[in-house]
């Protein structure tokens, strides 16, 4: 296989696989957790589980003042990476190509030069949030492989894209191929694990809120 | 050694003087990208040298390789090869044709054995040797015996160095490149669809100076012409760089010059030369016209999801079906691991067994 036929392999047969793992993985399990169902509620309402949902939705992707001073630097990573992610994926130009053609709608995107400056930042963000894992005690022993595995494939298209944009490997489609070999990765992977958030966060931050909010507890 | 007239005396037989030789080999040295220090080394050289003896085989093409060299506007440093080769056998150029033809071909074999260049065009058909014949002869058999006796392979044209659009999905005539039938001899491709004529005569003027082939990359392809991709070197690029891209080819950006690459150009991936020594005697290149880049210079360019297809897209067409598959496989496996939970839950209830106060404390003693 020469690098050619590499880069048209990833780009076809490669990402077709890529795709139907990460659909059929999101919808199993979005399907599996809706029909979970939820117990009858017996007690009388106590206050708006409407409005509890909301709330929570809002206080839970703000940090908590106190929390925020334990801890500055990695909500502030924590935040940058992931704004940083949101911008580089849906930003560039050329990804926004791959949206247009698969969901048939496009935006406009951002200078190459910004995206590729939000890249760096976003991959420093990355990288202090492994050392601080990795340093510090509690989170260290609360740490599971997967943990390290979901930073790793979450981090390499961010590195692959980066050295691709500035031409740090020859032939280019050689890292042309790479970077997108490792979205594919990434997409085989999201929906089995703890990734999924991206896709969970919403409702289950909804669900905790709405309880909260029938029972009257301003959580 | 061989019958033929060195370069400098067949020059001479045309009327050029010594001025005009030392101009051709300046022309030489310049396409070589060769320092003018090299020209006196160059010209003792060519005088020395005898006119190169090739073979030209043209299998499944469409002649355009020949086209492009031929209608390269004389005197040009294109039209160079001609004056550096005696070109003993090309089916198309000739006016020989018939036995005399074929018996041309055997002479030039028989009279410079292990010395002459075979320079190809068009891809060898595999699946039925009756595809593509000359004289009778199939391709893959002629390829075979002509160059059992060269000095070095030149694969001219795409479908030479990677099969071609004959080669295309669902390649029906088993289309193959050159360097996979030959393996025993130097080869080196000039991949192009056409190939840049200025890139033929500069391999050849190379390998009848310095009696060799020059350095190669991966693919096989001259270093020195396909050392850097067409958007290394593309005009357009800070457009591309600032993100201003033409959307269509009539739109504004199109007018100002915007890059291409929204609208399929392959630049990127691309290796070849056409950005900097450009087409039709330096005119421009494709995509100063307005159209980008194919990436004619690559391996299966014509299986690469369209010439308007942005790079960075997904090939495959079927992608919509199989996400929708993927989709309601999901669900159905979702919904399948949900009554499975369901039923789970309930017999959960039913097995259980309430517990008493009296229970416990029987426990409890
Ligand atoms: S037109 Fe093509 S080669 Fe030129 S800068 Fe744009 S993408 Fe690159
Ligand atoms: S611009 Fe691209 S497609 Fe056009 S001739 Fe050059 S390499 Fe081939």
């Amino acid at each position: 296989m020469n690098y050619i036929e590499f880069l048209l392999w990833v780009r076809g047969p490669a990402f077709q696989i890529a795709i139907a793992v990460f659909v059929f993985g999101i919808s199993l399990r979005l399907l599996e957790i809706l029909l979970l169902g939820r117990s009858p509620e017996y007690a009388a309402p106590r206050g708006s589980a409407v409005r509890g949902g909301f709330r929570t939705l809002l206080t839970r992707t703000m940090s908590e003042e106190s929390i925020f001073r334990r801890a500055p630097l990695l909500i502030i990573a924590g935040y940058v990476f992931h704004l940083g992610l949101f911008i580089v994926i849906l930003l560039l130009v050329p990804h926004i190509l791959v949206f247009k053609d698969l969901l048939g709608f496009s935006w406009s995107g951002l200078p190459t030069p910004i995206i590729d400056a939000v890249a760096v930042i976003t991959l420093l963000a990355l990288f202090i949030l492994l050392i601080y894992r990795i340093k510090h005690p509690v989170l260290r022993f609360l740490s599971t492989s997967q943990d390290y595995f979901a930073w790793l494939i979450t981090f390499l298209p961010l590195l692959t894209g980066y050295m691709a944009y500035h031409h740090m490997i020859n032939p280019y489609p050689v890292i042309l191929g790479l970077h997108i070999l490792s979205v594919e990765i990434l997409m085989v992977f999201f929906p089995f694990t703890k990734l999924m958030h991206a896709f969970t966060l919403v409702m289950a931050r909804w669900y905790n809120g709405a309880n909260a909010g029938h029972k009257g507890v301003q959580a | 050694m061989s019958k033929y007239p060195t370069i400098g005396e067949s020059l001479r037989h045309q009327g050029i003087s010594r001025r005009d030789f030392l101009k051709f080999c300046t022309a030489v040295a310049s396409i070589l990208a060769l320092p003018a220090a090299m020209i006196p080394k160059i010209a003792e050289a060519l005088e020395s040298t005898p006119r190169q003896s090739a073979i030209w085989l043209s299998f499944q093409e469409c002649t355009g390789c020949t086209e492009s060299l031929t209608r390269s506007h004389a005197p040009t440093l294109e039209g160079l090869i001609f004056d550096l080769i005696s070109l003993d056998y090309h089916h198309t150029l000739q006016a020989a044709a018939g036995t005399a033809a074929e018996s041309a071909r055997e002479a030039a074999m028989q009279g410079n054995k292990g010395n002459y260049l075979v320079i190809v065009d068009g891809s060898i058909p595999l699946g039925n040797p009756g595809y593509s014949t000359i004289a009778g002869i199939s391709n893959v058999d002629m390829l075979k015996e002509v160059v059992a006796g060269a000095k070095a392979v030149v694969a001219v044209g795409t479908c030479a160095a990677y099969g071609g659009i004959p080669h295309a999905a669902p390649n029906p005539t088993g289309a193959v490149s050159v360097d996979s039938l030959i393996t025993d001899k130097p080869i080196i491709n000039i991949p192009g669809c056409p190939p840049i004529p200025l890139v033929i005569a500069g391999v050849v003027a190379h390998f009848v100076t310095f009696g060799q082939l020059p350095n190669l990359d991966s693919l096989k392809r001259p270093h020195s012409f396909f050392g850097q991709t067409i958007h290394d070197r593309c005009y357009r690029r800070p457009f591309y760089d600032k993100g201003l891209f033409a959307e269509t080819f009539d739109d504004e950006g199109a007018k100002q010059g915007w890059c291409l690459y929204k609208l399929g150009c392959k630049g990127p991936v691309t290796y070849n030369a056409c950005a900097t020594t450009k087409w039709n005697d330096g005119v421009s290149f494709p995509i100063e016209s307005g159209h980008g880049c194919l990436g004619c210079s690559e391996p299966n360019f014509w299986d690469a999801g369209g010439f308007y297809k942005p790079l960075s897209v997904p090939i495959n067409g079927v992608i919509k079906a199989t996400t929708g598959y993927a989709l309601a496989a999901g669900a159905a496996v979702g919904a399948a691991s949900g009554a499975l939970n369901r039923l789970k839950r309930s017999q959960a209830r039913q097995n259980h067994e309430t517990v008493t106060i009296t229970d416990l404390e029987r426990n409890q003693k």
